[in-house]
């Protein structure tokens, strides 16, 4: 454990010098406007953070997604469920859900811009959809591949309808559920920055705005900045959204864990 | 409900089979999996319901479970109709069917969550007492995949005693158990039976384990399903598995199953038959 944590440090620290070294000597030619060294960026940053643009960015940023993600999978678990309890929401919804899961996400834009305007709403539109069919699609095929044993167990117990539906269905599925849920994440996550890149959303300005602004200006530290703590959110929300429902998983059902 | 009530043993419950009949359709053909199976089932008796696969034995055992319906005929359990599952009837399958998101005694607190009359502290203790008796104590809060397979039937066995049942089902619980395992189990289960007074019905394609555990062994030769012969078991118990009475007797019995299958006639073709008196029948 202790021997990891040096070497993942060392590594960091190796490719910060190595990086620094190589654009203030300008060994590769490379362009000094155009490329930020990492001293550049940790100037940036602390100043974004002190004025605090970068934190109330992030925190409008993290509003969109969550909200958007949150709601989407509290739409898109029930329609999962659904889909894989009727044969007639399969061939419905599941379709619609396959269809709509293959066209990126960042699609929507375009169409949430014109029905929305550059809103929140639009913001919210888009995190949704990118969350939504990854949700319906895990959701049913967990369901769908739980052994029927389970389901007969329960019912000698007594367990009927709802109770089965979320007693038994719902956490035997979990382990698709789960991926799912990441996929979904993800999803919401690029196409998010993407939308927030793409356009200016006047009723707040978020990471991607900030990035956007940054190559405008030209001011390159901004932009290494800013795609730096987009890193860091993606991270942040991987160990705490995530890894505790893996840790469970893999426990629980004796699955190889990290 | 206290707590010293739901422990108390329930009266066990007599089972009625009448003239039972049920047919599988499938794409290629119609199978009479039961043909008019009629079988009358005594208060607190262990019946071993025994023959080869497709003989009906397990279709019979769901019906009774309450998890298949009957085409024609009846099951009564003490004069009541069967019409659906019931915590009077519990039921131990072949694979464990235990949740692997829970633990083992959430696992065995899944029936007795659903159980009225009960608060949680409560419910906690019945189901200790269970794992007491089937000696998995220390194991409250293990993980299911990190269990042996006997280990994993033995807190199936728990989950199914827990709500205190009148009749417990058993669908070949032991067959893909080693043979240690499952002498191991064969006591156990002689054990809890005496201890808790239960009404036993035990489906097996082993002669000898239903000879083992059985107070009578019911017959069944296949297409169609129907019960061709019962044997009272009059040896004394605690048994044994490897003692030589009860190896005659099951001899006596595997020797009256094979002459149903060598029969021909409707009995000509009997899939994946295969019988030892001991141990691996699988």
């Amino acid at each position: 454990m202790k021997t990891r944590v040096i070497s993942a440090i060392a590594f960091f620290l190796l490719l910060l010098v190595a990086w620094e070294v190589v654009v203030q000597t300008g060994i590769l030619k490379v362009n000094r406007i155009m490329t930020p060294t990492p001293s550049d960026v940790v100037i940036y940053l602390y100043g974004a953070i002190v004025d605090g643009t970068l934190p109330s960015a992030a925190l409008v940023t993290m509003k969109r997604l969550l909200f958007g993600y949150l709601c989407g999978i509290a739409i898109g678990l029930p329609l999962g469920l659904i889909t894989a309890r009727f044969k007639a929401c399969q061939d419905t919804i599941g379709l619609l859900a396959l269809g709509l899961q293959t066209l990126p996400s960042v699609c929507w834009v375009p169409l949430a811009l014109l029905w929305f305007g550059q809103t929140e709403s639009a913001m919210f539109f888009v995190v949704v959809m990118g969350t939504l069919w990854s949700v319906v699609i895990a959701t049913e095929t967990g369901v769908r591949t739980i052994p029927p044993i389970y389901a007969r167990a329960a019912r000698t117990m007594g367990s009927r309808g709802f109770h089965t539906w979320i007693n038994v269905m719902l956490p035997a599925s979990l382990p698709f559920i789960v991926s799912g849920m990441k996929q979904g994440w993800a999803f919401a996550w690029r196409s998010l920055m993407a939308a927030e890149i793409y356009v200016t959303i006047l009723t707040g300005f978020g990471l991607g705005h900030i990035l956007h602004y940054g190559r405008e200006l030209q001011q390159m530290n901004q932009v290494v900045g800013v795609m730096f703590v987009i890193v860091v959110i993606g991270l942040l929300a991987d160990k705490v959204l995530f890894s505790p429902w893996e840790r469970f998983l893999h426990r629980r059902w004796g699955t190889q864990g990290k | 409900m206290t707590l010293q009530t739901e422990l108390e043993n329930v009266s066990p419950s007599k089972l009625s089979v009448r003239n039972v009949s049920k047919i599988f359709h499938s794409k290629r053909q119609i199978v009479r999996a039961l043909d008019g199976v009629s079988l009358e089932i005594n208060e607190g008796e262990f019946v071993c319901l025994v023959g080869p696969s497709g003989c009906g034995k397990s279709t019979l055992l769901n019906i009774i479970a309450g998890l298949d319906l009957a085409d024609e005929g009846a099951v009564l359990a003490d004069g009541q109709p069967v019409t659906g599952p019931g915590r009077d009837r519990m039921v131990m399958f072949q694979e464990h069917a235990l949740f692997p998101w829970l633990d083992v005694l959430d696992n065995v607190m899944f029936g007795l969550r659903l159980k009225p009359g009960l608060n949680n502290r409560e419910r906690r203790e019945v189901a200790k007492y269970y794992l007491r008796l089937v000696d998995l104590d220390k194991f409250l809060h293990a993980n299911i995949h990190e269990l042996s397979g006997g280990m994993k039937q033995r807190v199936a066995l728990a989950r199914a005693l827990a709500p205190n049942p009148k009749v417990l089902l058993m669908d070949e619980p032991f067959a893909a158990l080693d043979a240690l395992t499952r002498e191991q189990l064969y006591g156990d289960i002689q054990r809890i039976w005496e201890q808790r007074k239960k009404t036993i019905v035990f489906v097996t394609h082993n002669v000898r384990e239903a000879v083992c555990l059985g107070d009578r062994v019911i017959l069944f030769s296949p297409h169609p399903g129907r019960i061709r012969k019962e044997y009272q078991i009059a040896l004394p118990r605690p048994r044994d598995i490897s003692s030589v009475a009860l190896a005659e007797k099951s001899s006596e019995i595997l020797v009256a199953l094979k002459s149903y299958l060598d029969a021909g006639g409707e009995n000509a073709r009997v899939p994946g038959a295969t019988f030892a008196t001991h141990g691996g029948a699988e």
